[in-house]
């Protein structure tokens, strides 16, 4: 699950030049000699070097990496390391979540009341919805989290929303300051792009075990590993809000004698804030899907109701808090987009409140906030929400019918759908990339990244395959990799169709949005147990919860592109007698070729994150290694190496897909690995 | 700091007053709802217990029925960890689990944790057998009688093949937490089979719902005792029985899996401590069919602890056996 925007500097772009026609046309010949030798090498040397591993066989590699487990528990105790770092790190990270969660949740001595009642925090909530945004959001908070009492859920969502409150301060407090040094210093960025890239493309289950054994079981690992996980979207765009401030404004303050400190804090940060404040609300939704994974090591909160229902396959009551965590994102995301727009410089004068009324307003509901507050400290339906509203039950009991249901009566349908896709596409495939020999594989996809992106991808690929052979793990990685292609380029087509609709039509727009959102923000957990019952334990169920997770994304870019081309350009087409669909062909998808080439970037990398949660439902390959090693302490080692197979294999992905972006021709994402 | 960021500077004041009343109100709200929560059951020669929750219905039930004596009849405060079993082993070296009620087998963490580490100790035999094998639904072995015999498996591979198994019949296993010899099994047993991994217990659970609700052939990795067992009462292949030894080597096993007398594991801090706890850790046990009465309340929607409830007044002199 990586995060909901990597920014990168678009990779070195190649001198435009006269010869340029010349060099299209050596990279199409290199790229079809490149097809020609793979498929000549599967046929004559099918089935041999292909490295293949069984599930229950481990390398000395693997082995030498299971004693790690060991090592950490012996050490423990003893080491400088832990006494002076780490142990006090996670005592200081347990207090804060431990005053957040006894404030809106529960006090950690058991009590299940919490400082302040529902209603209190509600109130509380909607104030500072309300002083940092508008209030629509603040309306919309109060909506929401009166709701989750409704869902019988208001204790579960009140300790979620304390962790990633927790998580998001210490994001925060790490974040902005790295971010600000990674945006003024060269050095700082070279160094810091690669570790961020790699944590965000670590899968969670590969840290989640060590964290647990470093950091203890409970609420601090659980933010530990949440910080991991969300603090590289803040870092980047903080940086990349740095960066992108124009030159001559940068001049004209130097010119006037500022120093380094009065530059940053006058000018840099003034106008990289929406920037930065856009970083805040990535990483909030990246926390917020983060906390719900930690479910595993024992946070408390929605993810604990998701991760016990799925143990007894009760559709109903995960869907109840999948709902539950989809709302609470809506929200966080709203309320730090108002933030952002209220932070854009000349907002304050459209406002509609001067400064002063506005500080009256803020003053006198604060009042009111604190009656209510009172009062939920001493009234008990206000304290607790009355179970006699609660209407979770009904939910689950409504949704596990209707999946009953579905389940019932489409399976015929689902099933042969899932076989001819399957037998028709992905087992040619697979085949193709598992059965030809490793070493000839190598040599074909590094041809294609000389093709593509010159001597230094080419390098940098082969490098990442050395990698993944090196781990003894090269038949699991293709089996992964022909899933994960297949999926894209799913991803991709329902980007462009649904990307151009919402492009060309608001009203469109407006209708997808709220589900894009939920398809993003829904657990996994929550829908794969209604898509085992149409699918299977298949390859294919793995590839429809990928496209689910990673299609927003895709088809949310695409919008944005569509929608940014100028509409002159495209009432001159339509005016000139062009039909809608010459329009979007000729004019819209052309130019909006660098955001479609971002999209496949993203879509891929989206992809790339469900490969473990894949693996809970039948993909096997590299994910399957990570859950086995996440639960079985023999095989950590080999989990610990398909984790860093994964990490490889993404970043051989996302060097191809945006060097093939960043090279002048054809449409892009159309080529061969 | 003054312009940093509009955001922030609105926000800290905000975020600063709340607090600030926060801290306030916990001063003067002195009749406030929540200082009456503990303080009923305070009989404190137990303290506190904490017991992992592996999330299966059978541990739940066997945890359930724990943790209702150990409160009401002990005094003890039992907290609960929602884990799995690999990191419930590691709470044991953390100090933050202290029991695990019901474990299978787990040869690796009962080396690691308990011969080399000491930081564990075994508790003795819950009661409960455990049975892992390999499962056909109940239509199946209906229409094929002689299915159940592996002998026969070759003749049905057909049957069992789909789109993931590359021609041959299929496997499927489960849960990756359980140690499976599947693997050796069809190449050591020369059946003409392939090991799908299914990747979780839900998604192993829901193929067979499938496979019993549409009439389709399925052969999988399962085990009992299992709450699904009482919804979809599966049928068990019998491969090679098994003998002492003949699973010594992974490789080369071509044996059934061995019957497992499911035990209880306590931390050693907890065992040394002389608690009460302790001692009911180590006397309890019942058998499959308590566990299943239990686990099919909590299946049919009862809370844990009222089901256990039911139980123990219903089974007093078992519960007054475990406390002597």
């Amino acid at each position: 699950m990586a995060t909901l925007l990597q920014d990168r500097p678009a990779a070195a772009r190649p001198a435009r030049s006269p010869v340029a026609g010349r060099r299209v046309s050596r990279r199409t010949w290199l790229l079809l000699a490149a097809a020609v030798l793979w498929l000549l090498g599967f046929l004559l040397l099918r089935g041999t070097g292909t490295l293949a591993l069984p599930a229950s066989e481990l390398t000395d590699l693997h082995r030498s990496l299971n004693r790690f487990n060991g090592w950490i528990a012996e050490n423990r105790d003893g080491n400088p390391v832990f006494m002076y770092i780490l142990t006090p790190l996670r005592s200081a990270v347990g207090l804060v979540a431990g005053f957040f969660m006894a404030v809106f949740a529960a006090s950690p001595t058991g009590e299940v009341i919490p400082v302040l009642g529902w209603l209190g925090t509600v109130a509380v909530l909607t104030w500072i919805a309300f002083a940092v945004g508008n209030i629509r959001v603040a309306l919309l908070t109060a909506v929401v989290f009166t709701f989750f009492g409704i869902q019988g859920l208001f204790v579960d969502a009140a300790y979620t929303f304390a962790l990633v409150l927790t998580a998001v301060l210490l994001t925060l407090i790490v974040g902005i300051p790295l971010g600000v040094l990674a945006g003024t210093s060269n050095r700082v960025q070279k160094v810091v792009t690669p570790v961020l890239d790699f944590m965000q493309t670590m899968p969670t289950f590969v840290y989640l075990a060590p964290l647990a054994l470093i950091f203890l079981i409970g609420p601090a690992s659980a933010v530990i590993a949440t910080v991991i996980y969300a603090a590289p979207p803040v870092i980047r765009l903080t940086s990349h809000g740095i960066r992108s401030i124009p030159d001559n404004t940068r001049e004209a303050s130097d010119s006037l004698g500022t120093t380094g400190w009065q530059r940053l804090h006058t000018v840099q940060l003034p106008m990289a804030r929406r920037t930065i404040v856009m970083g805040i609300n990535q990483s909030t939704m990246a926390a917020l899907s983060m906390v719900t994974i930690a479910a595993l090591i024992a946070a408390p909160g929605l993810g604990q109701v998701v991760v016990v229902a799925l143990q007894s396959l009760d559709v109903g009551t995960a869907v109840n808090a999948g709902l539950a965590i989809v709302l609470m994102a809506i929200v966080l995301d709203r309320v730090t987009t108002a933030a952002s727009q209220r932070a854009e410089p000349g907002a304050r004068r459209a406002r509609r409140l001067s400064g002063r009324a506005r500080y009256v307003v803020l003053a006198g509901t604060l009042l009111l906030t604190f009656g209510i507050v009172q009062v939920s400290r001493t009234i008990l339906w206000a304290a607790v929400f009355p179970a006699r509203l609660n209407f979770g039950a009904a939910i689950s009991d409504g949704v596990t019918a209707a999946s009953g249901w579905l389940q019932a009566n489409l399976y015929f349908l689902t099933h042969s759908f899932r076989e001819s896709v399957t037998v028709g596409i992905l087992n040619p495939f697979q085949s193709l990339l598992t059965e030809t020999p490793f070493y000839l594989l190598v040599v074909v996809i590094a041809i294609a990244a000389y093709a593509i992106g010159g001597w230094k991808l080419a390098a940098v690929t082969t490098f990442c395959l050395a990698v993944i052979v090196s781990l003894g793990l090269w038949n699991d990685a293709m089996v992964t990799l022909a899933s994960t292609l297949l999926a894209t380029v799913i991803v991709m087509l329902l980007g462009v169709v649904f990307g151009v609709a919402m492009g060309r039509s608001s009203r469109i727009d407006a209708a997808m949005r709220p589900m894009l959102d939920a398809g993003q923000t829904m657990p996994a957990f929550v829908y794969l147990v209604p898509f085992l019952g149409l699918f299977g334990a298949t390859r294919f169920t793995a590839i429809v919860a990928a496209i689910i997770y990673a299609a927003p994304v895709a088809i949310k870019i695409t919008a944005d592109g569509i929608a940014a081309i100028s509409p002159t350009v495209v009432e001159a087409a339509v005016s000139s007698g062009s039909t809608p669909w010459q329009v979007i062909s000729k004019v819209q998808l052309p130019m909006a070729r660098k955001t479609l080439a971002l999209a496949a970037n993203q879509g891929l990398m989206y992809v790339l994150a469900m490969v473990v949660i894949g693996a809970l439902v039948g993909a096997g390959g590299l994910g399957y290694d990570v859950v086995a090693g996440f639960v079985q302490s023999s095989v950590f080692g080999k989990g610990l190496a398909a984790g860093l197979a994964i990490v490889f294999l993404g970043i051989l992905l996302d060097r191809i897909t945006q060097a093939a972006a960043a090279t002048p021709g054809r449409k892009p994402g159309a080529r061969k690995t | 700091m003054s312009r940093t960021a509009g955001l922030l500077k609105r926000s800290l004041p905000a975020a600063a007053a709340t607090v600030g009343a926060l801290m306030l109100l916990t001063g003067c709200g002195g009749a406030a709802v929540n200082q009456s929560a503990p303080g009923a059951a305070a009989k404190t020669d137990c303290g506190t217990v904490n017991v992992a929750l592996n999330a299966w219905v059978g541990y739940t039930a066997d945890a359930a029925v724990y943790n209702y004596v150990a409160t009401n009849k002990l005094g003890c405060t039992v907290v609960e960890k929602n884990l799995n079993e690999q990191i419930s082993w590691q709470g044991f070296a953390s100090g933050q689990v202290d029991v695990i009620i019901e474990n299978w087998g787990h040869d690796d963490l009962t080396k690691q944790y308990i011969t080399d580490q000491k930081v564990a100790v075994d508790a003795g035999p819950t009661g409960n057998v455990g049975h892992i094998g390999w499962y056909v639904p109940p239509w199946m072995a209906a229409k094929y009688p002689d299915i159940t015999d592996g002998k026969n498996l070759n003749k049905y591979a057909d049957l069992f093949k789909t789109s993931e198994s590359a021609g041959k019949g299929q496997v499927l296993d489960g849960d990756p937490a359980f140690v499976t010899n599947d693997e050796a099994l069809v190449k050591n047993l020369n059946l003409d089979y392939k090991v799908v991994f299914s990747g979780s217990e839900a998604a192993l659970i829901q193929s067979f719902r499938t496979a019993e609700a549409n009439k389709t052939p399925l052969l999988g990795y399962f085990y009992d005792p299992q709450w699904f067992l009482s919804e979809v009462p599966l049928v068990k292949v019998e491969l090679p029985a098994w003998t002492p030894g003949c699973d010594a080597d992974p490789e080369k096993v071509a044996c059934d899996y061995p019957e497992y007398k499911l035990n209880k594991v306590i931390s050693k801090k907890l065992a040394d401590s002389g608690s009460p706890a302790a001692k009911l850790a180590t006397a309890f046990n019942w058998t499959n069919e308590d566990q299943n009465s239990v686990a099919k309340d909590i299946q049919g929607g009862m809370k844990p602890d009222a089901a256990a409830k039911k139980w123990v007044d219903a089974n007093g002199s078992v519960v007054d056996g475990w406390l002597k």
